[in-house]
């Protein structure tokens, strides 16, 4: 799988109250959430990005509450991926777990200026810089939540275990995953 | 010879069914506890039933707690509660609190016994750490993590390296746990622990009170720990003592356990600490903190919302006022705090020094309710976190100190010291 979009470069230690304050937590909608996505680090991001387009960004990125809602936001605003040189470890879970792609390549993440176009793949982790064309390998994933992705997510992982079924059988969105009957 | 493992390491080895583990290894672990809110539990209730999955794994080993919104601000608030409360009552969940039985999660769970020495707890929510403070493995983790353990009743763990902090010395006058955390946040940054258990230990641990251990350990996710552990000792025993609903073990860290660092501290040296906006590193001793005029104090929190916590406000605020002008918020995390301040002539001092003294709720630490800021106020809080917005407007200020030093700005309308009354 391969993403591609535009960077939008974010300082370090974005908290989850940057990517979706607390006031918005009433609710756990995804386009609702993604209407106020890093409202509070750049009031207009969420009418800015499009579809596809990566975060580019410093240090502990997601750092604070385990809100899911924060990979939630970023996903349903269109966000294609994020890459940081490190991440909060809730948020790297959650991550994960909703399907939100991240890597952590401080390289990149130092270089990458906003508005270069960018393309990375997420099975190499290889993170290509069109605008420069420089070239970035982020720290390879985990074989075990490699699988996770492959099975669409935390929940679909242990549907299959559990019920032997095929992750086929199943749809994921950012909110969870639904078994087809 | 078996490996010299640390309290994490003992816990999780044991939790995962190994006679060992070491750092790095993923393992899948039995969870003894796990702990949902009113924000992230609809959430992972949402996907327990879409799976269906019609099966919990453990009645009595689940927590519902609806504290953060709550009293209901609002319909989606009231709304997202219901949620809990019928999903508590289909499955027969046991530890379900809410209305006048709620408090904040993390003291109210440790106060009823519901989480205990040894035990593996997730939460989905960030700190959830604070029972490292039992000697217990607890961490933080998302909707999804929790749904997958309410139908599991297991979760995965990459084993975190420990680092090892000793404090040593005396304490000062007015220097507390929270100052103990805050101060090692600022030397070690906010990521200073990232995905690493952080211990704490030292002649100085050994004497605090579990109120002050529990404040310590609350705070190791602000310095981006996994978990914050505290080697079970008499003081944890007498506290658990009474409060346990099932059996323990307590685990202990092996002379000679592996850390991937060692960090010692003289206690001796630190002064009431503060953290300045908008992170909780930004800290700093409160003879440098200058001239801060505020515009609202805030009492309470899984961070400081226990009695310890209150009659330390109240030494304070007794025969005091309130600075004209200035908004002093005491929220008592939980029933019983609420009501053993009641019996003990607090909520009394609070209410003559002209504080509001409003039911146990997360309410405004994280901006939810009951005491948001306006553009351009400040905040002195004994919370957790000063992000930006974190209380409010985008534009406003939160500085976190301990209750003390909260109570003493109240009084003075400007961040002091207890010193300065």
């Amino acid at each position: 799988m391969k993403f591609k979009g535009k960077a939008w470069k974010f300082g370090e230690n974005v908290d989850t109250d940057a990517i979706i304050p607390a006031r918005y937590l009433n609710t756990s909608d995804p386009q609702e959430l993604a209407r106020h996505c890093m409202e509070d680090a750049d009031k207009e991001f969420s009418k800015k990005v499009q579809p596809g387009d990566i975060i580019v960004a410093g240090k502990n990125f997601g750092c604070g509450s385990s809100r899911e809602h924060a990979p939630i936001s970023i996903k349903a605003a269109g966000v294609s991926c994020v890459i940081a040189p490190s991440f909060a470890r809730i948020f790297y879970r959650n991550a994960f777990n909703m399907g939100l792609p991240i890597f952590e390549c401080e390289e990149a993440a130092n270089e990458i200026r906003e508005g270069d176009e960018l393309e990375v793949d997420a099975d190499s982790g290889k993170i290509v810089n069109l605008t420069t064309g420089k070239s970035y390998q982020a720290h390879p994933i985990p074989p075990f939540m490699q699988e996770l992705i492959r099975d669409g997510g935390l929940i679909a992982h242990i549907l299959k275990e559990r019920k032997n079924i095929t992750s086929s059988q199943m749809t994921c969105d950012p909110t969870g995953c639904k078994v087809k009957r | 010879m078996p490996r010299k493992m640390t309290i994490a390491e003992k816990i999780l080895a044991a939790h995962a069914d190994l006679e060992q583990v070491s750092p790095g290894e993923l393992i899948q672990v039995d969870v003894d506890m796990a702990l949902g809110n009113d924000i992230t539990a609809p959430i992972a209730i949402k996907i327990v039933k879409e799976t269906g999955i019609d099966t919990i794994f453990d009645k009595a080993k689940i927590a519902l707690v609806a504290d953060h919104f709550t009293p209901n601000k609002d319909i989606k608030s009231a709304e997202q509660v219901k949620v809990l409360r019928e999903f508590a009552q289909q499955y027969g969940i046991i530890h379900y609190y809410e209305g006048g039985d709620v408090g904040v999660e993390h003291c109210l769970l440790p106060e009823k016994g519901i989480v205990l020495p040894g035990d593996v707890v997730i939460g989905a929510d960030s700190h959830t750490c604070t029972y490292g403070a039992l000697g217990a493995f607890a961490t933080g983790v998302g909707s999804t993590d929790l749904a997958a353990t309410m139908i599991t009743g297991k979760t995965w763990f990459k084993v975190p390296e420990s680092i090892k902090f000793v404090y040593k010395g005396e304490l000062g006058p007015w220097v507390t746990g929270k100052d103990l955390i805050l101060y090692t946040i600022g030397d070690i940054g906010v990521d200073g622990a990232l995905y690493k258990a952080m211990e704490f230990t030292g002649p100085v641990i050994e004497r605090l009170a579990m109120a002050e251990r529990f404040t310590m350990s609350n705070m190791a996710i602000e310095a981006g720990g996994k978990a914050g552990l505290i080697n079970p000792d008499s003081i944890t025993l007498d506290y658990v003592k009474g409060r346990a609903q099932r059996d323990f073990k307590v685990y202990r860290s092996d002379d000679g356990a592996e850390y991937a660092k060692v960090v010692e501290y003289d206690c001796s040296k630190i002064e009431p600490q503060v953290a300045f906006p908008h992170l909780p590193e930004n800290t700093r001793g409160i003879s440098e903190v200058g001239n801060v005029k505020i515009d609202q104090v805030v009492i309470g929190s899984c961070t400081n919302g226990r009695i310890e916590d209150l009659r330390l406000a109240a030494q304070i605020l007794k025969g005091r006022k309130v600075k004209k002008g200035v908004r002093l918020i005491v929220l008592p995390a939980t029933p019983q705090i609420y009501s053993d301040a009641l019996d003990e002539g607090l909520i009394r001092v609070f209410l003559d020094a002209g504080a509001v003294v409003g039911p146990p709720t997360c309410g405004p630490c994280l901006g939810g309710h009951m005491g948001i800021l306006a553009s351009g106020e400040r905040a002195v809080a004994t919370t957790n976190r000063n992000f930006v917005g974190r209380m409010g407007h985008p534009d406003s200020e939160v500085y976190l100190a301990n209750p003390a030093v909260a109570a003493a700005s109240a009084v003075l309308g400007r961040i002091a010291s207890p010193k300065d009354l």
